[in-house]
């Protein structure tokens, strides 16, 4: 009775003993080896490879909806961002005194507006655990309203593609808006630190990327459990006729509301993981070309599988760094061309590639079986 | 069936009298379906009672499909009366809610849900809680996993039951679609075109199933087949242009000088 999954049991236990590996690993190999050593993993890599594996969490999230239910969120980084305000907030209150202005109530950017009091949006944020729900409740209360409205009129495919990206869209344009009181353009940064310990110190940064490794399989454990479930198979089903869905008597708007919302909370929690590592966010995060940059880690490294969205967005992302480092000028050549190569000769990205290397040695089997009824 | 051969059956406001009737499981009255001034349903009236088989043929536009439509929510009706066991009025709730009544429905095109296996596609089909929560935390039981293995024992499929339904034949997935809509456990089963696309013997073999099906449920099939409607052998209801043309015994209609006329068309 199983998914035509990518991964047999084995394939994700290895998977897990890698995350397990880079969570002890990496750490050690920045603290343990002299100077100079050639083993020795420089301090800089630690928040990049945090950065890369927040960007992992969020390509999971799209993955269980695009890849399983069969909704393109080209919003998702709205989400994301969202998540990253809520964590950027709290990271702002815990400033303090030790701003520009030196004022003990109002962050840098409030002083210099000449504003006199905490606006209400930014109630309870320098509270921690306030922050943390906040950064997963607000990006999926906010999918909870959008997808309520959208699948209930059962817009689907590319409008609601479109849909999605016009809200990241309005949030942009809204987020640059002082009056909203977010920063504006220049959105949160400069912060100081987190529950108590100093923000750039390697300790903090150490203990920031082992907890958001340790999100990354718990997030995947999360998703692979969902999508082994009976409700994995609605999942499916939606995405492959949805209209039949409906005469079996499930209702498809919740199904889809449930993982969309969901979808939006791993997206939340990546964001809400990621500003402290990268310590700034601001409205750029709204940008819709930060949105369809996810599909394509997930469509390179392989719908449908959560391992392939993983693999896609830490490919993907290594060789932004490297080459965004090398030749600027020719990232987003590349970008689009990996889409259209992956869109146009694997459909099934990194994932479905390796699989038609594997499957010659297993296939005959499946073959035969099937010849007589053919 | 003598009876339903006098004339006066062969128009739609004499079958609305069946009304009172007890045993009615489907009640349609005056059922009006407008697409942009082209009715496709035009005062349509017709009786199920409950445990009867029943086949509905006519040319194509004659409205088949609509009336399926109106009955399982996916169409709403400009105007008339769908009444369900009695009372339960179908023009105001949606298809899950009206699947959710025992109403199953098999597609002209067979619909499965191709990257899922045989049994796959028959535990999502599976007489169950429909809510979210229940489907993430289901587990088939002992009693449910009999259920499948005798679905499947039923249409057949039980050397494939592993396979992805995608890989199945026209006829097969046929199959498919009738075994999700028995272990749904519907009380009323339409079932849209069955054996188109079927060979002989899968056709002769689709009729039997039926039959058997016929004893436990209400059944309402949709057929261009007349082979299979006789080998069916229950009251035959031609449409014509959105309304019923005549309705008896296979031989009853084929005698009609109006039915007659529909299909050569003259």
């Amino acid at each position: 009775m199983d998914a035509p999954l990518l991964l047999d049991r084995r394939g994700w236990l290895a998977f897990l003993v890698i995350l397990a590996a880079a969570i002890v690993l990496i750490p050690l190999l920045v603290l343990l080896p002299p100077a100079g050593s050639a083993f020795r993993v420089p301090d800089y890599l630690v928040p990049l490879l945090g950065k890369y594996a927040c960007y992992a969490i969020l390509a999971l999230g799209l993955d269980l909806v695009w890849g399983y239910a069969g909704i393109l969120s080209l919003g998702h980084g709205a989400f994301f961002a969202l998540g990253g305000y809520c964590m950027g907030m709290y990271l702002m209150r815990q400033i303090g005194t030790r701003g520009v202005y030196g004022n003990p109530n109002l962050p840098d950017f409030m002083v210099f507006l000449n504003w006199q009091e905490l606006p209400w949006t930014w109630w309870g944020f320098s509270s921690f655990p306030f922050a943390v729900v906040m950064a997963l409740a607000v990006p999926g209360l906010l999918a909870l309203v959008f997808g309520w409205f959208a699948f209930r009129s059962r817009v689907t495919g590319v409008y609601l593609s479109i849909i999605t990206q016009a809200m990241t869209y309005a949030l942009l344009l809204a987020f640059f808006r002082n009056e909203m009181g977010f920063g504006g353009n220049n959105g949160l940064t400069d912060f100081k630190d987190v529950l108590g310990f100093e923000i750039r110190a390697p300790s903090t940064r150490i203990g920031l990327y082992i907890l958001t490794v340790a999100c990354l399989a718990a997030a995947f454990l999360l998703c692979r459990w969902i999508t082994r479930s009976k409700l994995g198979r609605l999942l499916l089903a939606v995405r492959d006729a949805e209209g039949r869905v409906r005469f079996l008597g499930y209702s498809v708007t919740r199904a889809k509301l449930f993982v969309f919302t969901l979808s939006a909370v791993l997206a939340g929690l990546a964001g809400a993981l990621y500003v402290p590592q990268v310590g700034i966010i601001n409205p750029s995060e709204f940008s819709p070309a930060n949105s369809i940059e996810i599909a394509i880690w997930v469509a390179v490294g392989g719908r449908g599988t959560l391992v392939g969205a993983i693999l896609g967005a830490l490919v993907i992302n290594l060789a932004k760094t490297w080459l965004t480092g090398a030749a600027p000028e020719l990232w987003l050549f590349v970008l689009g061309a990996l889409f259209i190569l992956v869109t146009l000769a694997m459909p099934d990205g990194i994932l479905g590639l390796a699989r038609r290397w594997r499957l010659p040695r297993r296939a005959p089997v499946a073959v035969v079986e099937e010849a007589p009824h053919v | 069936m003598s009876d339903l051969l006098a004339p006066e059956h062969d128009t739609p406001n004499a079958q609305a009298a069946t009304r009172a009737s007890p045993d009615t499981l489907l009640y349609l009255d005056g059922v009006t379906v407008e697409f942009d001034g082209f009715k496709a349903l035009n005062g349509l009236s017709l009786v199920l009672e409950d445990g009867e088989l029943r086949t509905v043929i006519g040319p194509n536009g004659a409205g088949k499909t609509t009336m399926m439509d109106v009955i399982t929510g996916k169409t709403r009706p400009d105007s008339g009366t769908v009444l369900f066991d009695g009372s339960v009025d179908l023009t105001r709730l949606d298809e899950e809610e009206i699947a959710n009544l025992g109403i199953g429905r098999k597609f002209q095109k067979p619909t499965v849900f191709e990257n899922l296996s045989v049994a796959e596609n028959l535990e999502l089909a599976l007489k169950d809680d429909r809510s979210i929560t229940r489907t993430l935390l289901a587990r088939l039981n002992g009693e449910q996993r009999d259920r499948i293995a005798s679905t499947l024992e039923t249409i057949g499929l039980t050397e494939r039951r592993t396979e992805q339904s995608g890989s199945l034949s026209h006829g097969q997935k046929q199959w498919l679609e009738i075994g999700m809509l028995l272990i749904q456990d519907q009380r009323l089963l339409l079932l849209d075109e069955p054996v188109a696309g079927m060979t002989d013997a899968e056709t002769a073999e689709t009729a039997e199933l039926i039959l058997s099906l016929a004893t436990k449920r209400t059944i309402l099939v949709v057929e261009h087949d007349m082979e299979f409607v006789r080998d069916l052998g229950a009251k035959v209801t031609v449409l014509h242009e959105g309304s019923v043309l005549a309705e008896g015994s296979i031989d009853h209609v084929q005698g009609n000088q109006r039915v007659v006329e529909v299909y050569l068309g003259r």
